[in-house]
């Protein structure tokens, strides 16, 4: 089963990250960093932010450096994720 | 219940506004000028016998039955090619044109068989019809003379006569019936555009023959069933017709293929379904239909249909059935100890493009009012949710702006990343219709689609891209208008921002741009995309309508931004034959995403962050609904990989087939403890799933569809559900086993509850639905029937936005290993991953999967034309049989993926469009080699299928 393209979830995210900064570096600098930090409060789950956060802390490596500077924008999410 | 009969008036209708009155046998007629005086005769409620007219087509007055007499002129003119003039006075019944009609019906009659009483149109036969209109009594010329209809006279083999043609798996064609009124001919023509008939021969001895004196069957024909509408005789005949015989009641209903929407009137015969047959008043399809819609239903009663519940608790085990209390009791159980267990988020669901918008809607208020969270998803994910994104940043609606009528008034199409003919193929014949009429056309394709070059159809410009650089090419088009001076300004100054726009030109405007800068990634000849660019900034009303070649690709949301912009910068937007069309897989993709089946969004694209719009919901539904978004399909599958995601209810979706990189999906899928697919089949998805509830077909069921031009179309019950329940009914079941109080007894009910939470969905209702036919959303108090064309006056968002759109190259690169881009699309008689079709006669015109390539890149690998070829990407390899073609060029392979067994999406890898995770599906790096069979694993997914889909044998009491 292995094989390139199955990466791990946080490999993904950073990804994904990049490929919205990458988008948003090409749109006027004063709306790059809201930009960035907008789509991903509007479309990631909480613990997909979580896991974002997560890397973050670690040093953030391959991150973009626009995903960087978003990163204070970026909702924190509660703890919603316990049982109901 | 009756059967509906539709007026036939025998020609079209005349566009005209000018008015003009005349006299008919002693009526006032007031019609538009241009109608025929037969047309005009048939509004006063007179019926003018006729043969070779009918309103489908143009009247070509060879049949010479329906003449009538005008005061003060000579002759007997035909009704149906004489157009009425004001002031005429017309006779349509006097001795001498009752001489000549009964003289006409008796030629005809002595050249037919007379087996009426066991003939399949007995009661539905224009000739018949025809004989007692005009009161033929009697046959002079006898039957004994030269004819088509015997094989022998006097044991001398009849040159004339022809056997039936049955090559075609749902029509017949008997030539000894035939009456040579070329109807057949004209629709195959007019409507179709396929021109697949002609009248070969002359005189006595002409008969219809589909292409060159061949079988239907291998012919040019695509099955669309016009030409079996437009035969007044039984001379092509549905063979379901020629089965069971006249249908006795008829209900309109709407296809549940693909997003044009065709309308269709389900004829049947106690609960037994005779025929679809396309509705006139059907306002997406106006009286035509494609082989899907029309003849490819037989997999409502396929055999391989579930119709009980099953359940088991490993994926290895068979099935076992059980009751429906079981199966509900079962799953919530299930999902309340994963919930328990693992978190409220820990499950989820996915709504269906196939079922109803009610039955969208139920899903998503379960997944959030019962599972407590929002993940949400629906496969229109993999499909269009970057045109939601991008027209919504852009214009403020997430939809396209147009209705298919639109087409009519449209001077230059441009046609970018879809193939209509295959994909949506009614609009097409609509689109060429006009076509033909000369508005030119524009293609931008890696492919040569059948479009460029058709019948009395060619493309101005063909723009063959390389896969993956739509951007840089549609960016390239606004270089060319913004710096030739060809923009529309008025129209940017009053609708747009012109802050923004000053912007966007100076960055399009910039060199690296130009269509000589971007030939090298592009490949496409600079001169053509500048042609082009200036064809649709100077060439009249320009729409764009674009499908699936846009969407799927990492860059799919920035292209549908490029697109708007353009049809911004030339003013083509508010009013008819402009506009930004999307072409819509599946039939209910548009209302899937309406319903609020995104995890971020409720019922009418508000976002879930918005307390006022929770607010109207958490009192509703009695419940505080989560104010973050939930998990898309590919995040859903990461979090069960990574343990944190276990459950999910999947309505009428194929995942496992449907989504990208197979693997992971499976991989996904595996890690869940419960999955509980809700299907007709036990589909590909299913051999991971614990619980299978049976779906019923859009044939046993309310409803609504909503198609691609936002027209929200009925859906009406002919049939029982086979599986006793309507998947709304058991989604309701299943919310009132985890403890929800629900209690619609309608889907009317549940369209009520959509409309009092949704404004552009205010003014809807079953009611007005059923007295309207249709109505386009926004349906409100400022549009009471609807709005057919959006943005009129300013866009919805306010002014229109103009957004940069930079062409980033995809990271699914070719290189030494991977040299060849794939890229993936669909032909006509399939449709998505094929679980109805494949079950139904369509397999005649599409057996496998097959790979094009260009000659070039085969002989360079020695493969032939027919031979297995393997294919292999990062992610994984297939086999299929390769076809040789210049449809594609070189460096370019192409293939659909309509068959399990192909799994073409093995290869396919999980890059995805950076706003919505929508997947890079058309651009693929892959080699292509030599192969000698099902590769590894093809075997190993088969055995596994075959394993999974084990029924356990009922056990006696006894045991
Ligand atoms: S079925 Fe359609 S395509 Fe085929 S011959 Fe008839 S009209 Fe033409
Ligand atoms: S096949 Fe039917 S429609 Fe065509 S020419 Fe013969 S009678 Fe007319
Ligand atoms: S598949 Fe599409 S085009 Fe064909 S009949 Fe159905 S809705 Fe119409
Ligand atoms: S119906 Fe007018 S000539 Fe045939």
């Amino acid at each position: 089963m292995d094989s390139e393209s199955h990466k791990s979830t946080a490999t993904k995210l950073v990804y994904m990250a990049n490929q919205i900064a990458t988008f948003f570096h090409t749109q006027p600098k004063d709306e790059a960093v809201a930009g960035v930090a907008d789509h991903i409060n509007h479309f990631w789950e909480p613990r997909m932010r979580e896991q974002f956060f997560a890397i973050l802390e670690q040093g953030g490596d391959g991150f973009d450096p626009l995903v960087i500077e978003a990163a204070k924008h970026i909702r924190k999410p509660g703890l919603v994720s316990g049982a109901s | 219940m009756s059967l509906i009969e539709e007026i036939d008036y025998g020609t079209p209708k005349s566009p005209s506004e000018k008015m003009i009155t005349l006299t008919i046998d002693g009526n006032e007629v007031t019609v538009p000028e241009g109608t025929s005086i037969m047309r005009a005769s048939m509004e006063a409620g007179i019926k003018v016998p006729k043969l070779c007219a009918t309103d489908m087509v143009d009247a070509f007055g060879s049949c010479r039955l329906c003449l009538i007499e005008i005061e003060g002129r000579n002759g007997t003119p035909a009704s149906c090619t004489t157009p009425a003039m004001e002031g005429l006075v017309v006779h349509t019944q006097t001795q001498r044109l009752k001489n000549i009609r009964k003289g006409v019906m008796e030629l005809y009659i002595s050249d037919h068989p007379l087996d009426c009483l066991t003939c399949a149109a007995n009661g539905d036969c224009e000739l018949q019809d025809m004989a007692g209109a005009v009161g033929l009594r009697d046959v002079r010329y006898g039957y004994e003379g030269d004819n088509h209809v015997f094989a022998k006279a006097h044991d001398v083999a009849n040159d004339r006569w022809m056997p039936k043609d049955d090559s075609n798996p749902y029509f017949t064609y008997d030539p000894a019936k035939c009456i040579v009124c070329s109807r057949c001919v004209r629709a195959c023509e007019e409507v179709q555009g396929t021109f697949a008939l002609t009248i070969e021969g002359r005189g006595f001895s002409s008969r219809v023959s589909p292409g060159m004196h061949e079988n239907f069957i291998d012919s040019e024909c695509v099955s669309c069933g016009a030409c079996v509408q437009a035969c007044p005789t039984a001379t092509l005949t549905e063979k379901s017709v020629i089965e069971i015989g006249q249908p006795e009641h008829s209900k309109v209903t709407t296809c549940a293929y693909c997003g044009v929407g065709c309308s269709f009137k389900a004829e049947m015969r106690g609960e037994e379904l005779v025929r679809m047959v396309p509705w006139k008043d059907g306002k997406a399809n106006r009286g035509h239909s494609c082989v899907k819609g029309r003849f490819a239903y037989g997999y409502s009663t396929h055999k391989d249909r579930i119709l009980n519940p099953m359940i088991r608790e490993k994926i290895s085990d068979p099935w076992r059935e059980v009751s429906w209390e079981e199966a509900y009791k079962h799953v919530a159980n299930e999902f309340r100890r994963i919930q328990y267990q693992y978190g409220r988020n820990s499950i989820g669901g996915i709504t269906s493009s196939r079922c109803t918008n009610e039955e969208t809607y139920l899903v998503q208020k379960l997944v959030r009012a019962g599972f407590g969270n929002n993940n949400v998803d629906t496969c229109a994910r993999v499909c269009h949710s970057p045109t939601g994104y991008g027209l919504k940043q852009t214009f403020g609606t997430s939809a396209g702006t147009q209705d298919f009528d639109s087409v009519e008034h449209t001077d230059v199409v441009m046609i970018i990343g879809a193939n209509p003919t295959d994909g949506h193929p009614v609009f097409a014949s609509r689109l060429k219709k006009r076509l033909r009429k000369g508005a030119k056309l524009i293609v931008v394709d890696p492919r040569r689609i059948d479009l460029v070059r058709s019948p009395h159809v060619e493309a101005a410009q063909h723009l063959p891209l390389r896969p993956g650089t739509n951007v840089a090419v549609v960016t390239s088009m606004a270089h060319v208008i913004v710096t030739e001076g060809l923009f529309n300004e008025k129209f940017i100054r009053e609708r747009c921002d012109w802050d923004e726009f000053q912007d966007w030109a100076a960055f399009v405007s910039s060199p690296e741009h130009s269509p000589e800068a971007i030939h090298q990634l592009s490949g496409v000849d600079p001169q053509a995309l500048r042609e082009a660019a200036r064809l649709f900034a100077t060439g009249g009303n320009g729409a764009i309508y674009y499908g699936l070649g846009v969407t799927e690709h990492s860059q799919g949301s920035t292209t549908v931004m490029a697109i708007a912009n353009l049809a911004m910068v030339t003013g083509n937007i508010g009013r008819k034959g402009v506009g930004v069309n999307p072409l819509r897989g599946q039939n209910n993709v548009q209302g899937s995403c309406d319903m609020g089946s995104f995890p971020h969004e409720l019922p009418g694209y508000r976002h879930i962050s918005d307390e006022s719009t929770r607010d109207i919901f958490d009192k509703l539904w009695g419940v505080k609904l989560q104010d973050e978004p939930g998990l898309r399909i590919p995040n859903m599958l990461d979090a069960a990989v990574d343990g944190t995601f276990k459950g999910i209810y999947i309505q009428g979706e194929d995942i496992l087939q449907s989504d990208p990189d197979t693997k992971h999906v499976a991989a996904g899928l595996a890690a869940m403890e419960c999955v509980v697919v809700h299907d007709l089949f036990l589909n590909e998805t299913a051999n991971y799933a614990h619980v299978f509830l049976p779906g019923s077909t859009f044939l046993e069921k309310e409803g609504t569809f909503t198609n691609a031009e936002r027209r929200i179309n009925r859906v009406r019950k002919v049939m029982s559900p086979l599986n006793g329940y309507a998947d709304w009914e058991v989604t309701q079941n299943l919310a009132r086993a985890m403890g929800l109080d629900w209690n619609y007894g309608h889907p009317s009910e549940i369209m009520d509850e959509v409309a009092l939470t949704t404004p552009s969905f205010a003014g809807v209702s079953f009611d007005l639905l059923d007295r309207e036919g249709s109505v386009q959303w926004p349906c409100n108090e400022k549009a009471p029937l609807g709005t057919p064309i959006m943005h009129i006056d300013s866009f919805a968002r306010g002014k229109g936005k103009f957004i940069r759109t930079e062409y980033v190259a995809t990271d699914e690169r070719t290189g030494p290993r991977f040299p060849l881009l794939l890229t993936t699309g669909r032909i006509l008689s399939q449709y998505n991953v094929g679980a109805q079709t494949r079950r139904t006669h369509n397999v005649v015109w599409h057996e496998e999967d097959r790979l094009e390539i260009h000659a070039h890149d085969a002989e360079q690998r020695g493969i032939r034309d027919g031979d297995w070829v393997k294919i292999t990407s990062r992610a994984g390899e297939t086999t299929l049989r390769a076809l040789i073609t210049d449809r594609v060029s070189p460096g370019v392979v192409y293939t659909t993926f309509h068959h399990p067994t192909t799994q073409a999406n093995v290869i396919t890898t999980d890059f995805s469009d950076w706003a919505t995770n929508c997947p890079e599906y058309k651009v693929t790096a892959v080699q292509v080699g030599a192969s000698n069979g099902p590769s590894e694993w093809q075997i190993e997914y088969d055995e596994q299928a075959r394993q999974s889909r084990r029924i356990a044998p009922v056990l006696d009491a006894a045991e």
